[in-house]
């Protein structure tokens, strides 16, 4: 069976579409998935570190597709994962150096021997978004629950429907439920209904999520983490599993006004 | 003692900021979708008032024309009373 083609963008940068891409494809092949993430940022690689693995960097995109290697020799195994690789972006070169056409031709040849390819789609909406989606058969968009983020992922909403990626889905990513329940911060139900989109997951503000990012380690590893939990329900509802929302825990002033019939 | 705890707990001012931003986005969104700024809507307002009040008195107060969202299009919706066809020039 060939092999499916996530995008993960979100128009605006900042977040959180490489640590999805991290967390998503370590978390598929924590399920036994064969697994290919894609750095599409090309002059912003940034994948690598987020997995820990920017050592190991010898050749990239730009190399297979100019042929200077194989696509085979580019891909990098991950150090957890031996299903996991990595094709990583060039730090050197600008998004010029790959066109929509060689990215479906390497998806295509990608296909063949895994079953997940995702890639982690460049902020902005010029070349490298258009890049980014042109091999993808699904795209999740990322957001934050702030206007300017949920503005871009509109945008970027509306391009993928131009570019012909029908039904995106949606991860809110950095929800703060303290906040939601102060009413300092748009609900899950206003930002859905705003975009009209299929949710796939939520994500808590977790400061485990900067942990993870300074050792290399993705965080849907770590057990009691809530982002990583919240990382892992998604994954499996990408496997097709149903999987109900995260519980967002409630902040202890809120446990204190909810005890005593405050709310 | 009641009303005083909640005063401590409660810090909500009138309207909370996320009702702010909704509406903020809601307005923005309308615009960016179909690309066309608010200074030309309203000129075109105009120029549609214009073109109707050739052939039909209307109450120019009670005008309501504006861009709505329809789950994931935009709509012009537009209520113009009528009161009367005017005379064939």
């Amino acid at each position: 069976m060939a092999g499916k083609a996530y995008v993960i963008t979100s128009g605006k940068g900042g977040v959180g579409k490489t640590t999805t891409t991290a967390n998503l494809g370590t978390g598929l092949a924590k399920l036994g998935k064969r697994v290919v993430l894609i750095d599409a940022d090309i002059g912003l690689r940034n994948l690598d570190v987020v997995l820990g693995l920017e050592n190991r960097i010898v050749y990239d995109i730009v190399d297979v597709v100019e042929g200077n290697c194989r696509l085979e020799q580019a891909l990098i195994k991950d150090k957890r994962y031996s299903s996991l690789c990595l094709l990583p972006a060039a730090q050197t070169r600008d998004k010029t150096s790959v066109n929509p056409e060689q990215m479906v031709e390497l998806t295509d040849q990608l296909r063949e021997e895994f079953d997940y390819i995702i890639i982690d789609c460049p902020a902005g909406i010029e070349q490298g978004f258009k890049n980014a989606i042109a091999g993808a058969d699904e795209a999740v968009v990322v957001t934050t629950p702030e206007v300017s983020a949920v503005r871009d992922a509109d945008r970027i909403i509306g391009m993928l429907e131009a570019e012909g990626v029908h039904d995106p889905q949606l991860i809110i990513n950095r929800v703060r439920i303290d906040m939601i329940n102060r009413g300092d911060m748009m609900d899950i139900e206003d930002m859905i209904e705003i975009l009209a989109i299929k949710l796939l997951g939520i994500v808590p503000e977790d400061e485990k999520i900067v942990v993870s990012t300074n050792k290399g380690e993705p965080v849907v590893l770590l057990e009691n983490t809530r982002s990583g939990e919240a990382f892992w329900n998604i994954t499996r509802r990408i496997e097709g599993e149903e999987v109900p929302l995260i519980d967002l825990e409630e902040g202890l002033l809120n446990k204190i006004k909810r005890l005593v019939g405050l709310r | 003692m009641l009303d005083i705890m909640k005063g401590i707990f409660n810090n909500k001012e009138d309207v909370s900021s996320k009702d702010v931003a909704k509406e903020r986005l809601r307005l923005v969104l309308v615009h960016d979708r179909i690309g066309v700024s608010p200074e030309i809507i309203e000129e075109m307002k105009e120029e549609m008032i214009e073109v109707i009040s050739k052939y039909l008195d209307i109450d120019n107060d009670r005008i309501d024309m504006d861009l709505e969202r329809q789950d994931n299009s935009v709509a012009l919706i537009a209520n113009i009373p009528v009161r009367r066809l005017k005379k064939k020039r």
